[in-house]
């Protein structure tokens, strides 16, 4: 099953590498990773989607949580939450396509945030699979160039990821 | 405050934290440290031959002392070298800190000299690294250093040092800090009231329980009330190849350790048990065999300090974190408070039972008339020194008849690599523990391949004065592989033989030391009656043994606890 683990991390050099290491290590598998500091500067908070049975997620939270720099860690996917990845596509837009791209952009709720005579850059939010449907619903034969930033994400309600 | 350089202030946190001896050998990067290591005489340095036998010494150190061993390396190969040893202690849980000498800090990145990524190279076998990134951090991060890999579940930390951290002209304020503060790290220091109340209760209601120990028992320091509960419950115990010693080997309640080369009696009684009760062990593969076979009948509880060590290959029903001697101390009184007692009555007939696998099997091994069985030698040796030395192996079938054949009494004494399983680890770990204690008799059972991966040490045994005796069980081949080629691949002996052997005897006697060849039966009890007489030399004991023997019992592969090869033509 998908889970998402959110880690407080110390914002210090190597402690990344150590995550990271840890999964290749242990077989474990990374599907996404982004990560950035927080409003308390020597704090980092990482966010892992990854799969497994039940038990292979109980050893990657407490392998996790072994590491000396892992402060705390949540498994999101626990609880209510909500998750956000954020998308930036480049899209062939000549001709009719260009009004067409422009509709389905609007369905999906992004923005054209660059414009040339024949490419539209379009930025786009959300769940994993809704940016997977708007690359379904363009075509993948007009899709220039796709980058993702990989999950973030946060519990719903009052629960709160902190020291 | 006094003002000290990076280096000084290095080594006066080495003494600040208590360390008698440290292990290493000097080079480029870390010349800064040997000499101010030079301008003191509380540390001691022992100079090895190679780097990784100062890592197996501090290993040996740490695990017949409990303390923590330190080795100081420079850097690159220096520092890799020690990877293998870092690895060893890893996989068995050694407190231990290595710091390494690293290429000046402007330097790192640009591939100059013997520049390695130390901090990369060691993140998988360690159990947390810390770099210098400069010089007034040096007495936290080495406080900090040792307290990481003595607590907890212990293990080895890397230090790396950048060459600019330790020049001499530019000092700095000393003060070695008290505590350590550590947000993300905090060891648990007693099981959960509830677990441990509930585990009681299932104890006094087992009806086929067995107490199966590991190394945990020994790193916690909890022998005692490991054995105090286990006689207080009148129930069976066995242990891991780590966990020799934990309990007294010669009592009777002991069945011998479990596990791939484990009795048929303890392999037997898990399998049939009906609860075990895991204390600081962690269901290893050598141990388990098939999971999904493992114990059919049995519910666990699970004592371990590591939560990540709990349920990881085999489901424990109630699990307890926590240090063991707490946990073990809390559940004695429990169960002397308790109104209930264990079912006598079923403890009885299940003794009974444990009691027939005992006679049909045992320990034993058939004798002949003209060869010398590696598994006399060890039992004359058992004889020989009352039970009471302290017995280092290498690694593959020598390690496993030392382990089932010397009966050990008391914890520390037993130092093998069993996790990582490295061959070359028993003549450093030997001359790590006789270097402490001088006065008790340190046996190193090797084989000819295994002492042949660090033979060199020979030489710093020389400049130490450590007369440890080095039991050569020579069969002439490297017996396990063998061993497993004769049982899995129709005898074909792929490169599990040595031609060219070396005269060890002459060997010995080119490092200084002495050598004796024994190839006769009759001569094996006088000549190691002299071996052992010779106190103040280290002597190489060269005996040559059975070339066939197998090492026995043996799970059979992917089998249950209780599927075993008991000989060549007995499978149960």
């Amino acid at each position: 099953m998908r889970r998402i683990i959110s880690v407080l991390l110390e914002n210090e050099p190597g402690a990344l590498s150590r995550v990271v290491g840890l999964f290749s290590q242990r077989n474990y598998n990374i599907e996404t990773l982004t990560v950035a500091p927080t409003e308390d500067e020597t704090l980092s908070r990482l966010t892992v989607t990854t799969s497994g049975s039940d038990k292979v997620i109980e050893q990657i939270t407490k392998q996790l949580n072994k590491l000396i720099e892992v402060v705390k860690l949540v498994d999101l996917t626990e609880g209510a939450h909500i998750e956000r990845e954020l998308m930036l596509v480049k899209l062939k837009a000549t001709g009719s396509q260009r009004a067409e791209i422009k509709r389905t952009v609007d369905i999906f709720r992004g923005q054209i945030v660059d414009v040339t005579s024949s490419v539209y850059t379009v930025q786009l939010a959300g769940d994993s699979s809704k940016l997977d449907g708007f690359i379904q619903a363009v075509g993948t034969s007009g899709v220039l160039e796709v980058v993702r930033t990989g999950v973030s994400g946060i519990a719903r309600g009052e629960k709160v990821l902190s020291l | 405050m006094e003002l000290l350089s990076g280096a000084d202030m290095l080594i006066r946190s080495l003494q600040d934290e208590g360390i008698e001896y440290i292990y290493g050998y000097p080079g480029g990067a870390a010349l800064h440290i040997y000499d101010a290591l030079f301008r003191q005489d509380k540390v001691k340095h022992i100079l090895v031959r190679h780097e990784q036998a100062a890592v197996h010494m501090a290993d040996g150190y740490a695990r017949a002392t409990g303390k923590p061993g330190t080795v100081l390396v420079t850097s690159g190969p220096g520092a890799t070298n020690t990877i293998t040893g870092i690895a060893t202690a890893f996989m068995d849980s050694i407190p231990m800190v290595v710091l390494c000498g690293q290429v000046a800090s402007t330097l790192i990145g640009e591939d100059a000299f013997q520049e390695t990524d130390m901090i990369g190279v060691s993140r998988p076998v360690v159990k947390h690294n810390l770099s210098v990134r400069h010089p007034e951090e040096i007495p936290e991060v080495i406080r900090k250093a040792y307290y990481i890999a003595s607590t907890g579940r212990p293990g080895p930390v890397v230090v790396d040092i950048p060459k600019d951290m330790t020049t001499p002209n530019e000092r700095y304020e000393y003060a070695y800090p008290k505590k350590v503060k550590l947000r993300s790290y905090n060891p648990a220091v007693r099981g959960h009231a509830g677990q441990i109340k509930k585990a009681v209760d299932m104890l006094m209601a087992a009806k086929r329980p067995i107490i199966y120990a590991g190394g945990g028992v020994i790193l916690g320091k909890a022998s005692s009330q490991l054995t105090e509960l286990t006689q207080t419950l009148g129930f069976p115990i066995t242990n891991t190849l780590m966990g020799i010693g934990c309990y007294p080997a010669t009592d009777k309640q002991h069945l011998g350790w479990l596990g791939m080369h484990g009795t048929y009696e303890a392999n037997m009684a898990m399998h049939h048990s009906d609860l075990i009760l895991c204390v600081g062990a962690r269901f290893d593969d050598r141990v388990t065999n098939a999971t999904e076979k493992f114990c059919p009948g049995a519910r666990i509880i699970h004592i371990d300090i590591d939560p990540a060590s709990i349920s990881k290959t085999v489901d424990a029903d109630v699990p307890i974190v926590g240090p063991v001697d707490a946990v073990l101390k809390e559940m004695l009184s429990l169960v002397k408070e308790s109104k209930d007692k264990p079912d006598a009555e079923a403890l009885g007939s299940w003794w009974k039972q444990i009691e027939e696998w005992r006679a049909f099997h045992g320990m034993r091994y058939e004798t002949s008339p003209d060869v010398i069985k590696p598994q006399e030698v060890v039992e004359m040796l058992w004889k020989l020194t009352n039970g009471d030395a302290f017995v280092t192996t290498d690694v593959g079938q020598h390690q496993m008849f030392a382990a089932q054949y010397y009966k050990f009494d008391k914890p520390n004494r037993w130092i093998n690599s069993g996790g990582l399983g490295t061959m070359g680890f028993g003549l450093p770990a030997a001359m790590g523990i006789k270097l402490t204690h001088p006065e008790d008799e340190v046996l190193c059972f090797t084989g000819e391949g295994s002492i042949q991966m660090n033979i060199q040490e020979l030489s710093t045994c020389k400049q130490y004065d450590l007369p440890v005796k080095i039991i050569n069980l020579n069969n002439q081949a490297l017996g396990m592989v063998k061993q497993w080629q004769d049982m899995n691949y129709e005898s074909r002996h792929s490169q599990s033989y040595m031609e060219s052997l070396p005269d060890f005897i002459k060997l010995a006697e080119a490092y200084g030391h002495v050598g004796v060849r024994i190839d006769r039966k009759e001569d094996l009890e006088p000549k190691l009656k002299e071996v052992l007489a010779m106190k103040d030399k280290l002597v190489f004991v060269d005996i040559y043994v059975d070339r066939f023997e197998h090492v026995y019992p043996m799970q059979v592969a992917r089998g249950s606890m209780k599927d075993m090869w008991l000989s060549k033509t007995e499978r149960v």
